[in-house]
């Protein structure tokens, strides 16, 4: 273990703890992905007949090259940075077998099958359970193991429409917006990592492992619910489409505050005034006359005044580079950002680059890649990400034999029956 | 050990001070509903935060925001004054005996009260310390102001959200999400720095910086850069991409909105199409219905068929058109249940205020119901993000009035100085809670 920045790592924070994860996609792929980076040994189980195609990144865009398949999807890569990939035909009684024994050496199984699908591989909690008592068993779909849509089927988008977050991200007038990127997965993953530490935590002070059910759809109501209480507290009539503005902030109350024209093809920059002294800042910033009238002197008349405000603020901003205009803005003590493209982000920001946000990995076929890594650092225990996703049934041989003492020639053997 | 019934949660037993903050609070939340015992710390007259909209009856004041409520729900609340030594001290002695301390205080604002966060560390080695920021705890720009907005657009997401035509601005997500993706980074770096505690007995700091927590939130707007120098470009309710995609997203008859997943594949995905085409009597309207007819005949189209077989791109084309037919002409709710009650994906666009009432989250008890005793009524919050077998998750009670707990928490909890805190030392440390409202 090479010593952390502050000198004092001893060892990685979840040293010891084995997960047999049989996600995948990003809302649950992640999940283990953040797990590996503390150090668990995440054991990455995938079906040999479909050749791992279940999870649809595994050899999607975008490619590091002209190579194609299995193992070359980038996404993939990315949300399996440093898990072992084993391979398991778990329609033979032989693979079945296997995956019991697996189980029965780990801490932890987690799953994003549609609801009931790995029961019905002969896995239900209760199973689990005789397998190894204190198990922790993480479900992760959609709309969870029960309830009246538990059949339905989803994905990111999905989720984001049914959960309310589609609906509040949008312009005035216009349709939902929506989220560009499937943000529930992302959470959805969080969550699932949360819900596995907790049950650690659990299981180390109690002996008792247990089963945690996550519905996706529930997780992103609960990051609307300011929203929800709103509406129940004080008995509002459910709002139309067209009737959101999420670039203005009613709660709490701020103006200017938007997303506003740069100079420059589709550049924009983002701009809010916490409050009158965050106004004046601005206003010494802008130095023309309409921003030194009485009317937006104080936020209620700001508030009142918003789209002529705007108006202006937009003469102003749409003649000035993005990062300029940010960077004026934050001298005076005014919240503003260019809004970032992903070059800005990954290649020119000083902090993401001083955090050491964007590691290198080392992939077996695809060599060295640049993927996310993680936005905190523990002072002792802190992350590592250095090995890239496994190829499909990369590990077989080592997983296999150390774990379940399968010599070469069985594994031949199981090769030959197609159970690996 | 043989845990008292019933327990509150996979937390109980963990201590945590968290010092009131817009950054800071959904990790307390997170960690408070899952059973840990959160003292929530305030300044005299209650934390600005509580000035946060939206307002109960729409009036302002410290008892009456739903962020607030929504936000601090199973913590304790007390109120230090930190302007003074004795409310430092006072602070010295919660932070002294707890498990994870809380905040996002900006950076080297407690050092300068005379918290030394590396001296309190040093004195209480098992100490768990979370520090969450804009932009970390050092770096050139650990003191630059940030909002919600800012720092959406700043950290990657705004890029990716917004509309095909691109003369409108792209747009950012309501919800206070950069808070909430900070939020549960901090919670779970908490949890992974509990297990190391709990097998070695050493605590550590945890830095969470929230611009690098949505700059790894972007999905495909971050890898297809790093893997291969692409870069996305939004699109109207759905995701951003290299290359332009077809809408999915469509207008229902009721004016609601639809997000179509996939379009149909199998021979039972066409005639299921077919089927309810005919039982909505639009059998004969929808033009392309011939193209639907052949898909069955031909046991579906595979995905690889694609660019390879005109027909095939004719088929997908119209597997698509004839879902978006349908979905405008009934109401958004049909569309939805009949495409899934088919097997076929499909989102409906709720607003969050639909969400809470719709059936399934009712059977699955995700509405609960809190007692607000000082109004005389219950509230219905949005319950559990992820259901625990055993030990569940649960608001165990309404946010905290200002200085609610004061009592408990400072003179009754088992202080290190004998004596506990004397009345003297509360009147001193500005610990009297103001009247609310």
């Amino acid at each position: 273990m090479t010593p952390g920045p502050e000198g004092g790592r001893s060892a990685a924070a979840l040293a010891g703890i084995r997960v047999c994860d049989l996600s995948g996609q990003l809302a649950g792929a992640g999940a283990t992905r953040y797990l590996a980076a503390f150090g668990a040994e995440v054991i990455r189980v995938e079906d040999p007949t479909n050749k791992g195609g279940w999870d649809i990144v595994r050899g999607a865009a975008p490619f590091v090259d002209d190579r194609r398949g299995i193992d070359m999807g980038g996404g993939f890569n990315n949300h399996n940075v440093g898990k072992w990939g084993v391979t398991l035909n778990l329609r033979t009684d032989e693979g079945k077998e296997m995956l019991a024994a697996l189980i029965r050496t780990s801490d932890v199984v987690t799953e994003n099958f549609a609801a009931g699908v790995f029961a019905r591989m002969g896995f239900s909690y209760d199973v689990l359970c005789e397998l190894r008592p204190d198990i922790i068993y993480v479900s992760n779909c959609g709309f969870g193991q029960t309830g009246p849509y538990r059949e339905y089927k989803t994905w990111g988008p999905i989720v984001q429409a049914c959960s309310g977050l589609t609906f509040d991200a949008a312009l005035a007038g216009h349709e939902p917006a929506g989220w560009g990127y499937s943000y529930m997965d992302h959470m959805g993953a969080n969550y699932m990592a949360l819900a596995v530490l907790a049950a650690i935590v659990h299981r180390n002070r109690t002996g008792e492992g247990q089963w945690v059910d996550i519905a996706c759809t529930e997780t992103g109501a609960s990051l609307t619910g300011t929203d929800i209480l709103d509406f129940g507290v004080n008995q509002r009539a459910v709002r139309r489409p067209g009737s959101v503005d999420s670039n203005r902030s009613a709660h709490p109350a701020m103006a200017p505050h938007g997303i506003y024209p740069a100079a420059g093809e589709d550049a924009w920059v983002a701009v809010a005034c916490r409050d009158d002294a965050d106004w004046a800042g601005c206003r010494a910033v802008i130095g023309e006359e309409w921003a030194g009238a009485e009317t937006f002197a104080h936020l209620e008349g700001r508030l009142a005044h918003q789209d002529e405000l705007d108006r202006q603020l937009i003469g102003w901003t749409r003649s000035r580079d993005r990062h300029e205009v940010a960077r004026v803005m934050l001298a005076a003590g005014v919240p503003a950002a260019a809004v970032a493209m992903p070059e800005d982000r990954i290649d020119h920001d000083a902090v993401t680059a001083d955090w050491g946000l964007w590691p290198t990995v080392h992939h077996t076929l695809m060599g060295d890649v640049r993927v996310e890594g993680l936005p905190v650092h523990l002072s002792r225990t802190d992350w590592v990400i250095d090995r890239g996703a496994p190829c499909l049934g990369e590990h077989n041989e080592k997983i296999f034999g150390d774990l379940l003492g399968l010599t070469p020639d069985e594994l031949a053997g199981l090769a030959e029956r197609g159970v690996v | 050990m043989t845990p008292p019934e019933p327990r509150p949660g996979p937390l109980y037993g963990l201590e945590v001070v968290e010092l009131a903050s817009e950054h800071a609070a959904w990790a307390g939340k997170l960690l408070a509903d899952l059973g840990a015992e959160v003292t929530l710390v305030e300044p005299p007259g209650g934390h600005a935060t509580r000035s946060i909209g939206p307002f109960l009856d729409d009036r302002p004041g410290p008892e009456r925001s739903l962020w607030w409520w929504h936000h601090h729900t199973s913590k304790n609340g007390v109120v230090l004054d930190l302007d003074i030594p004795a409310g430092v001290e006072l602070l010295g002695r919660l932070v002294g005996r707890c498990d994870i301390v809380l905040e996002a205080e900006q950076p080297g604002h407690l050092a300068a009260r005379g918290l030394d966060r590396d001296r309190i560390m040093a004195a209480s080695p098992a100490l768990i310390w979370v520090s969450v920021s804009p932009f970390g705890q050092e770096g050139a720009r650990a003191q630059d102001p940030a909002t919600d907005l800012t720092l959406m657009a700043g950290g990657g997401p705004v890029w990716n959200c917004g509309y095909d035509d691109h003369s409108l601005p792209p747009v950012r997500g309501l919800g206070g999400q950069a808070a909430h993706v900070a939020g549960v980074h901090a919670a779970m770096a908490t949890l992974a720095a509990v297990v190391h505690r709990d097998s070695s007995g050493v605590g550590q700091h945890i830095d969470v910086n929230m611009h690098a927590a949505l700059n790894v939130t972007t999905e495909l707007g971050s890898y297809e850069w790093l893997v291969a120098r692409h870069t996305v470009q939004r699109q109207t309710g759905r995701h951003a991409s290299v290359s332009p995609t077809s809408p999915t997203q469509v207008q229902a008859a009721d004016g609601g909105y639809v997000t179509l997943g996939f379009p149909p594949r199998s021979a039972r995905d066409y005639r299921a199409i077919l089927d309810w085409l005919e039982e909505l009597g639009l059998g004969s309207a929808f033009e392309d219905r011939v193209l639907l007819e052949m898909a069955v005949e031909r046991g579906g189209v595979s995905i690889v068929e694609l660019g390879q077989d005109p027909i095939v791109d004719q088929i997908w084309s119209a597997g698509r058109a004839a879902m978006a037919f349908i979905a405008a002409h009934v109401d958004a709710r049909t569309c939805f249940d009949g495409f899934q009650q088919r097997g076929i994906v499909c989102g409906i666009v709720n607003a969050p205020e639909q969400v809470i009432g719709d059936p399934h989250f009712v059977a699955r008890g995700f509405p609960v119901s809190v007692d607000h005793d000082d109004l005389g009524r219950a509230v219905t919050y949005p319950g559990a993000p992820m259901l625990f077998s055993r030990y569940p998750w649960r608001i165990r009670s309404r946010a905290p009035h200002v200085g609610e707990h004061q009592g408990e928490v400072l003179g009754l909890r088992g202080s290190p100085d004998p004596a506990g805190p004397t009345d003297d030392d509360d009147a001193a440390a500005g610990v009297s809670p103001d009247p609310a409202d």
